[in-house]
């Protein structure tokens, strides 16, 4: 009875106060709901219709280089094939939105306003889209189990090309509000266009729900990178050999990695999607698409989260930027990402957080006094 | 039966080129372990190189025995020589880098590629059509199988090169020096053989391959897509999928994952249907992979502690 009353008293004293309780679990929850609020009302209405779209993009981006993180930084597995995860996903979000649109109220066009019943269409599109890449993030991960390194990067290049090629076979858009409503949803699953790609699509995605799955996305991911799951990740990472022989199941940890990863991608993909101005075509999320993630990732840092949304800003923002020197855009581009590769081969940011940064390098000077 | 031959013919024939692809790939696999992203966009420049060349002599197939071996001498010089500058710029300054680090440099350089090809001085951002420094003769027919004379030079001429380098890698000096960097770059270091120079020489050789490739394509498919065309990059790709499938670091792998992949795209778009030839190609690395990790050639190593 003593012991039992000295251990309850220890877990008492081992509790964490209520003030930081909230400052650690709830505050990110609010602000992940808050921050995308100030963008949707505050930002975007002020800055314009061109910058609100690079914000969009940025924010797309900013979704997919931090799922990558999760297989490529953390896990130190490396995909290739990100985009094939991005294409599930707006494919299955799009199937959703345009003949769920057309099954609902006869047709594809956004209804209802600010999360009104259209976008809450749109959540479940999204929500769907994670799943179903997800799915195929498992299938991926599964050969996991006997490769390892660049073999492993050229099954998930082989699958992101498979998808794309797939995708390309598929039939035309059913466009008839009454032929669509005949049509059986199996059959609607081949009609999404072929390597024209998915057109006509609503315009969900705003400021509003573009940050909201930042947010998530971020706060998931460093949430993880400190909890013990997250310790196993990097623990394969470091060396798979001895992370076994620690105990940890490497096989499943891994496939955990790559279906979390995939069911982001799948959100990404969603997002992009219904975005004004892009069009969901097999060609934009070939190959590709899944270098542009792996440049920001390692750009960023492998296994920095802050570092990749900073990476993927930069990768976002730098083409818009050279706009002016329009045809060395690109040449300037790939010179850049040399250059960066032999001057600062850890990435930005390494395996540290910004905030990790400053006040580490404020100690350094002061030890130098 | 003449479909069979038919397809057979073609199979060999792209399969070949493939072949000299791979070799590029694997033999840089072999020593710096590192998938060169940048060397499907040197078998695009020895197109591209190759058609800048005819075109500024105005050869035509008026005289073939002189353009043709001029052109692919050429062309072989030139991206023997961009490889051998890219090796030296981009690549050696992270010899001690992390290898996603070198990946992500490839991947660089190959869009630098791309982009500075894509300028207007350059090669411009349209696609154009290859002279025919050839004449296109049918040779023979043979079961009704038409033998084109340049289907005939596509594959003597990728498999004499594939001599050569057979020869230059198993019966010469430097040969040996190659396998034994390949084989463990520190130790081979300590023996006394300039590392350094033997990549040089790896790179050097490896463009130069992917250059005739380059030229023999051109041959083959007279149009050619300007630089940035993402087909250059998926030629490439499939081409690493043959050295993989063969054996990543394995010379006669690569030809014969070459040969493989040309033969198993071709049958399956004859056979049935033509639209999924990258998904048969994948699907059988895939399955490989799966199978057999190390490619048909190559030999299992195991991971110590």
């Amino acid at each position: 009875m003593a012991r039992e009353s000295g251990l309850k008293a220890r877990a008492a004293a081992l509790a964490p106060e209520p003030m930081t309780v909230l400052k650690q679990s709830v505050l990110p929850l609010v602000a992940a709901f808050v921050i995308p609020l100030i963008f949707h009302f505050g930002i975007g209405p002020s800055v314009g219709a061109y910058p609100s779209k690079v914000l969009l993009d940025i924010g797309i981006n900013v979704v997919l280089a931090v799922s990558l993180n999760l297989v490529n930084g953390f896990t130190g597995q490396f995909s290739i094939g990100h985009a094939g995860f991005m294409a599930v996903g707006g494919y299955t979000a799009g199937l959703v939105t345009y003949y769920g649109g057309y099954r609902i109220w006869g047709d594809s066009l956004p209804h209802g306003g600010f999360l009104g019943a259209g976008e809450m269409l749109f959540l479940v599109a999204t929500i769907a889209a994670a799943l179903s890449a997800a799915a195929f993030g498992y299938l991926v991960g599964l050969p996991s189990l006997r490769l390892r390194g660049d073999y492993l990067a050229l099954v998930t290049l082989g699958f992101g090309e498979i998808v794309r090629v797939m995708i390309q076979q598929t039939s035309d858009i059913a466009t008839d509000a009454t032929e669509i409503a005949a049509t059986s949803w199996p059959s609607l699953l081949w009609k999404v266009g072929g390597a024209l790609g998915f057109t006509g699509l609503p315009f969900y995605t705003s400021l509003f729900w573009v940050w909201l799955w930042v947010s998530l996305t971020v706060l998931v991911a460093s949430r993880l990178k400190t909890s013990t799951h997250g310790r196993a990740f990097l623990s394969i990472r470091e060396d798979e050999i001895a992370a076994e022989a620690m105990g940890i199941p490497t096989t499943t940890i891994k496939v955990r990695a790559f279906v979390m990863s995939a069911a982001f991608a799948g959100v990404a993909g969603s997002l992009f999607a219904h975005e004004v101005g892009t069009t969901l075509n097999p060609g934009e999320l070939g190959f590709q698409k899944s270098f542009e993630v792996v440049i920001m990732v390692v750009l960023g840092g492998m296994g920095s989260v802050s570092g990749c949304v900073l990476a993927a800003i930069v990768v976002t923002v730098l083409p818009e930027l050279l706009r002016s020197v329009d045809e060395y855009r690109m040449v300037a581009y790939a010179l850049t990402l040399i250059l960066m590769m032999i001057l600062r081969p850890q990435g930005l940011f390494g395996l540290r957080e910004i905030w990790e940064i400053w006040p580490f390098k404020a100690l350094f000077r002061s030890e130098a006094k | 039966m003449t479909k069979l031959l038919q397809t057979l013919m073609d199979g060999v024939s792209v399969g070949s080129l493939y072949a000299l692809i791979a070799l590029g790939y694997t033999m840089v696999y072999g020593i710096l372990k590192f998938i060169n992203f940048a060397h499907s966009d040197i078998f695009m420049l020895g197109a591209w190189v190759s058609f800048t060349l005819a075109t500024l002599m105005g050869w035509t197939s008026d005289a073939p025995w002189i353009a043709g071996p001029a052109v692919i001498c050429g062309s072989m010089l030139i991206c023997g020589t961009i490889g051998f500058v890219i090796e030296r710029l981009a690549y050696r300054p992270l010899r001690a880098a992390p290898r996603i680090n070198v990946l992500i440099t490839a991947i660089g350089v190959s869009l630098f590629l791309e982009n500075v090809g894509q300028l207007e001085y350059v090669f411009g951002t349209r696609p154009q059509r290859m002279p025919s420094l050839l004449p296109d003769t049918v040779l023979a027919s043979v079961a009704g199988v038409s033998i084109r004379l340049v289907d005939v030079l596509v594959i003597g001429i990728a498999f004499s090169l594939m001599g050569a380098l057979e020869y230059l890698v198993f019966s010469t000096k430097l040969g040996r020096a190659m396998r034994a960097v390949s084989h463990d770059l520190k130790t081979a270091s300590l023996m006394g053989i300039d590392v350094d120079r033997v990549i040089s020489i790896t790179f050097i050789i490896g463009s130069s391959l992917a250059a005739a490739a380059g030229f023999l394509t051109a041959a083959k498919y007279p149009s050619i897509n300007q630089p940035a065309h993402s087909n250059w990059i998926l030629f490439g790709l499939k081409a690493f999928v043959a050295a993989v499938v063969g054996g990543i670091g394995n010379v006669r792998g690569a030809m014969a994952g070459g040969l493989m992949i040309g033969l198993v795209e071709m049958f399956g778009a004859a056979f049935f249907s033509p639209n999924l030839r990258d998904v048969y190609v994948f699907t059988l690395l895939i399955v490989v992979l799966l199978i057999k990790p190390d490619g048909l050639l190559g030999r299992a190593t195991v991971e110590k502690v």
